[in-house]
C-alpha cells in the first residue's frame, strides 16, 4: 500500500485550498478553495483508514468519517453561499478584502 | 393539686400580662374593663400566692429528705448532678449519725459559725432548702447567667403581701383616680409595678434583683409623676427617680463585689450567703460588698440621707403612695438585706458587733423621720416621714441580728400604713382634695367609717396592745436588747424614743385630723364602699396580723408551740442563713414601750386637743423658733444637695468644666485635629496623588498602548485573520515536530 501518495496529494490539495482561501478575492471561490482543503482531509482520512484496515479485513470507520465531513460542508457551503448572497445585495461586490466594517 | 410553687414564674407573668392587655387595649376597652383587667389579674395572683404559701408551709411541715432534699440543694446552688451525688451520700450520713436531716452545708456552717450558739438552731428547725428554678439566660465566658425563682418563707410571705395591698389598691382606685384622663395609663403602671415588685421578690439572683429593683423605680417614676401637667409633680418625679439613681451605683457595685468575692461564678443569691457563712470567706471584701449594696437600700428604703425623695413622691395619686409606702418599691431595700442576710451578717460582723454602720443608720434614720413628721402639715407628708421612720425601725432590726423581728415588721408595716394612706386618700376625697391638716379636723363624726380604721391603723402604728404594730416593735426592741453577742443599747434607745416619737406624732395627724372643729371649706361626707371596704379589710389585718407571731411566753402565758412564732416558724430561712439568737419576749421593755407610746399619744391630745402647752413657744424662743426652722427645712438636706451638690456642679464645676473642656480638651481635639490635616495633606501629595493614582493612570496607560498595538491586528479581513490562524498552526505544528 502507498500511502505516501495519498498523503502527499492531500497535502497539495491542502495547499492549493489554503492558497485560494488567503489569497482570493472572490467569496464563491473562497468558499470553494475550502472545500478543497476539506477535501484533502477527506482523502487523509480514506487513506489511513484503508491503510489501518489492510492487514484484517474490513474497517470502514475512515471512510465513515469522511461521509460525515462532506454532510458537514454541504451544510457549511449552504451557510457560506447564503451569507455570500446576502452581501452581494447589500453591497454589489463579493470581494471579501473590501469587507472590514469590523476593523479595530 | 398543682405544683405552683414549681412554677411561680407565672405569678409576675399574670401581672405583666395585664400590664400589656391595658396598655395595648386599655383604651379601646374603657375604664370598666381596664380596671376588671387590673383587679382580675392581681386577685388571681394573690390566690396563686396564698397557695404557693400553703405549700411552703406544707414544706416546712413535712420537709425533703434524701435523694429529694439532695436534689433541691443541687438546684439551690447551681451545682452538678455529681455534686449532688455527694451531697446524697454525705445527707445519708448525717441522717444516721445525728438521726435528723441536716445538710451537708449547714452543718458545716453550724461548725464553723455557730460556736457558742450553734447547737440551738438545729436543735429548733429541719434545714429546709428553698425552691428554686433555674434556667440559663445567657452564658459568657464559661459562665452560665441564670434567670430563675426561689421561693422560701420570705418570698411567699413578700408575695401575699404584695398582692393583698396590690388588690386593695387597685379597687380603690377605681373610685380615687374616677374620670382621671390617664385612667388606662395609671392602671398599666400599677400592674407594672406589681409584676416588678413580684419579679424582684421572687429572683434567684442579685443579677435579675437587679433588673426588678430597675423596673420599680422606672414604674414609681411614672406613678409619682402621674399628674405631670404640674412641675412639682414632675419635678418629685425626677427626683425620685435621681435619688434613686444615686444609690442604684452602689447596689450595682455591690452586686459586682459580691459576684466576684464568692467565686466570680454565680450571681445565685444562696451561692452567695453559702459563700458568706462558710470559713474563708474574705469579710473585707464582703463588708465592702455589703456597704456598696447597702447604698441601694440607703436610696431604695429612704434611709439617711438619701430618704429625701420620699416624703416628695407624695406629688403622685394617694393610692400609689399606698402602694409604693407598704408594699412595693420602699421595702425592696428591706427585702435585699432580707435575702442577702448571710453577706450582711458576715460582712458587717452582726453577730459579735454591738455597733455598725446598718445598724446605726437605720436607728438614726427612724429619729430623723420621726422628728420631721412633726412639723408637717401635710397628712400625707406625716405618714411619708413615717414610713422612713419605721424604714428606719426596719433596717435597724436587722441590723441588729433581729432577722425575723425586721421582717415581721415589713409584713405588719405593710398592712397599717396601706391603711393610714388609703385612709388620708379618703380624707382628701371628701375635703376637696386637700392633704393639709389645717383645714380638716372634726371629720370623726363626718366619716366613721374613715375614722375608726385610721384609729386602729394609727394604733397600730404607735404600736399599742394588742395591735400588729405592738409586736413587731417590741420583737426589734427585745432583739436589740438582746443582740447577738453584744446587746445594741444604742440601738435599743433609738427605738425606745422612735416608739414615743412615733405615737406623738402619730396622734397629732390623727387627732388634727379627726377631732376639734372642720377647719376647712369643703362638704365633707363618708367615702363610698369601693373606698371603705379596702379600709377595713387593711383595719383587721393591722389588727389581728401581729399575733402570726405570738410569743413564746407572753407575761408568763405560755400558748402550745404551734401557735406561738409561727411567723419565725415559716418565714425565717433555715438554710445557708446565719445561725441567729432569738430574742424572747423581754416584759420590762414591752411595759416600757407602751408606757413611751400612750405617753406620746396623751401628750398629743393635750397639746392639740385640750390646747395645753408651751404653744406658740417657737415664737416666743429663738432656740426653738431656729429649731423648727431647722426641721421645717428638713435639716437643709434637700437645700445641700440641690444648693451645694447640684449648684456646685451647675456653678463652679460646670464652669471649671467648662474652661477645661475649652483649654485642654478642645486643645488636645484641636491638636490632634491640626495634626491630622498635615499629615493628610502629606499622604495626599505622597501616597495618593504619586503612589496611587500613579498605578492607576499607568495601568490605563499601559492598557492604552497595549490597545493601539493590538488593534493594528484587527483589520477587520477575514483573510488576514485566516493567515494569522494557519501561521500559528504551522508554528504550533513546528513546536510540536521539533521541540517536544
Amino acid at each position: 500500500m502507498f500511502l505516501n501518495q495519498f498523503l502527499l496529494l492531500a497535502a497539495v490539495l491542502f495547499c492549493i485550498g489554503l492558497y485560494g482561501v488567503l489569497v482570493r478575492r472572490n467569496a464563491v471561490l473562497v468558499l470553494m478553495s475550502i472545500e478543497l482543503i476539506l477535501n484533502s482531509v477527506n482523502i487523509n482520512l480514506v487513506a489511513f483508514g484503508a491503510w489501518w484496515s489492510s492487514g484484517d479485513g474490513a474497517n470502514y470507520s475512515g471512510q465513515v468519517f469522511a461521509l460525515f465531513v462532506i454532510a458537514v460542508a454541504a451544510a457549511e457551503v449552504g451557510v457560506g453561499l447564503a451569507l455570500v448572497l446576502l452581501i452581494f445585495r447589500n453591497r454589489k461586490s463579493i470581494a471579501v478584502d473590501e469587507l472590514d466594517a469590523l476593523k479595530g | 393539686m398543682l405544683n405552683i410553687i414549681d412554677k411561680v414564674w407565672i405569678i409576675p407573668a399574670l401581672m405583666a400580662a395585664s400590664f400589656a392587655v391595658i396598655l395595648f387595649f386599655g383604651k379601646r376597652l374603657g375604664t370598666k374593663a381596664t380596671a376588671g383587667i387590673g383587679i382580675g389579674a392581681v386577685s388571681v395572683c394573690l390566690v396563686l400566692s396564698v397557695v404557693v404559701a400553703g405549700q411552703w408551709i406544707n414544706r416546712v411541715n413535712h420537709p425533703p429528705t434524701g435523694a429529694a432534699l439532695a436534689a433541691d440543694v443541687v438546684r439551690a446552688n447551681g451545682l452538678t448532678p455529681q455534686d449532688g451525688a455527694t451531697i446524697a451520700g454525705e445527707i445519708e450520713g448525717a441522717t444516721t449519725e445525728s438521726g435528723k436531716t441536716v445538710t451537708s452545708e449547714s452543718a458545716d456552717h453550724g461548725g464553723e459559725h455557730g460556736g457558742e450558739h450553734g447547737g440551738e438552731k438545729g436543735g429548733e428547725h429541719e434545714s429546709v432548702p428553698p425552691v428554686v428554678r433555674t434556667a440559663t439566660w445567657f452564658t459568657i465566658g464559661g459562665i452560665d447567667f441564670e434567670i430563675g425563682t426561689l421561693v422560701d418563707g420570705l418570698a411567699a410571705m413578700m408575695l401575699i403581701t404584695v398582692c393583698i395591698i396590690s388588690l386593695l389598691v387597685h379597687i380603690y382606685s377605681t373610685e380615687y383616680l374616677h374620670g382621671d384622663v390617664r385612667f388606662t395609663h395609671y392602671y398599666a403602671f400599677l400592674s407594672l409595678f406589681t409584676a416588678s415588685m413580684l419579679f424582684y421578690v421572687l429572683s434567684s439572683n442579685t443579677l435579675q434583683m437587679l433588673v426588678g429593683w430597675e423596673l420599680v423605680g422606672v414604674c414609681s417614676f411614672g406613678l409619682i409623676g402621674h399628674w405631670w401637667e404640674e412641675k412639682k409633680n414632675t419635678d418629685a418625679a425626677l427626683k425620685a427617680f435621681l435619688t434613686n439613681r444615686v444609690g442604684d451605683m452602689g447596689l450595682i457595685v455591690g452586686v459586682i463585689i459580691t459576684f466576684f468575692a464568692a467565686g466570680g461564678n454565680s450571681f445565685n443569691v444562696l451561692h452567695l450567703n453559702e459563700y458568706a457563712l462558710s470559713g474563708g470567706a474574705n469579710t473585707t471584701l464582703l463588708l465592702i460588698g455589703a456597704l456598696c449594696l447597702f447604698g441601694g437600700v440607703t436610696s431604695k428604703s429612704g434611709q439617711f440621707p438619701l430618704h429625701t425623695w420620699l416624703p416628695d413622691a407624695m406629688a403622685g395619686p394617694t393610692p400609689v403612695s399606698a402602694l409604693i409606702h407598704a408594699a412595693t418599691m420602699v421595702v425592696a431595700g428591706v427585702y435585699l438585706i432580707a435575702r442577702l442576710y448571710a453577706v450582711f451578717f458576715s460582712g458587717l460582723a452582726i453577730g459579735s458587733s454591738s455597733l455598725h454602720y446598718v445598724a446605726f443608720i437605720g436607728g438614726f434614720t427612724t429619729i430623723i423621720g420621726g422628728v420631721l413628721a412633726f412639723v408637717q402639715w401635710d397628712l400625707k407628708k406625716v405618714l411619708a416621714y413615717s414610713t422612713i421612720s419605721q424604714l428606719g425601725y426596719m433596717v435597724m432590726a436587722l441590723g441588729v441580728g433581729a432577722w425575723t423581728a425586721g421582717v415581721f415588721h415589713l409584713f405588719t408595716h405593710a398592712f397599717f400604713k396601706a391603711c393610714l394612706f388609703l385612709g388620708a386618700g379618703s380624707v382628701s376625697h371628701a375635703c376637696h382634695h386637700t392633704f393639709d391638716m389645717r383645714e380638716m379636723g372634726g371629720l370623726r363624726k363626718k366619716m366613721p367609717v374613715t375614722h375608726g380604721t385610721f384609729l386602729v391603723a394609727t394604733l397600730a402604728l404607735a404600736g399599742i396592745f394588742p395591735l400588729a404594730g405592738f409586736w413587731s416593735k417590741d420583737e426589734i426592741l427585745a432583739g436589740a436588747n438582746a443582740g447577738q453577742e453584744n446587746a445594741y443599747t444604742l440601738m435599743l434607745i433609738f427605738g425606745l424614743i422612735t416608739a414615743f416619737m412615733t405615737a406623738a406624732y402619730m396622734g397629732r395627724a390623727y387627732l388634727l385630723t379627726f377631732w376639734g372643729k372642720y377647719r376647712g371649706h369643703a362638704h365633707p361626707h363618708e367615702s363610698p364602699k369601693v373606698i371603705t371596704v379596702p379600709l377595713v379589710i387593711l383595719a383587721v389585718c393591722a389588727f389581728a396580723l401581729g399575733l402570726l407571731n405570738f410569743p413564746k411566753s407572753f407575761f408568763g402565758l405560755k400558748l402550745s408551740s404551734s401557735l406561738t412564732t409561727r411567723f419565725e416558724h415559716y418565714v425565717e430561712p433555715t438554710f445557708a442563713f446565719p445561725p441567729l439568737q432569738h430574742a424572747e419576749f423581754t416584759p420590762w421593755l414591752a411595759v416600757v414601750s407602751t408606757i413611751l407610746a400612750a405617753a406620746g399619744f396623751l401628750i398629743a391630745y393635750q397639746y392639740y386637743v385640750r390646747n395645753r402647752g408651751p404653744h406658740g413657744l417657737t415664737q416666743r424662743s429663738k432656740v426653738a423658733h431656729a429649731g423648727y426652722t431647722f426641721l421645717e427645712n428638713k435639716y437643709y438636706l434637700d437645700d445641700l444637695y440641690t444648693g451645694v451638690i447640684v449648684g456646685s456642679t451647675k456653678g463652679p464645676i460646670a464652669r471649671a468644666s467648662a474652661w477645661f473642656n475649652q483649654n485642654v480638651l478642645d486643645g488636645v481635639v484641636n491638636g490632634l485635629g491640626v495634626g491630622a490635616r498635615k499629615f493628610a495633606g502629606v499622604v495626599y501629595a505622597f501616597a495618593d496623588q504619586t503612589v496611587i493614582d500613579g498605578t492607576v493612570n499607568e495601568s490605563g496607560r499601559a492598557s492604552e498602548g497595549a490597545g493601539q498595538l493590538l488593534r493594528r491586528i484587527q483589520t477587520g479581513k477575514v483573510q488576514q485573520y485566516a493567515f494569522i490562524l494557519f501561521a500559528g498552526v504551522v508554528l504550533l505544528a513546528g513546536v510540536l515536530v521539533f521541540v517536544v
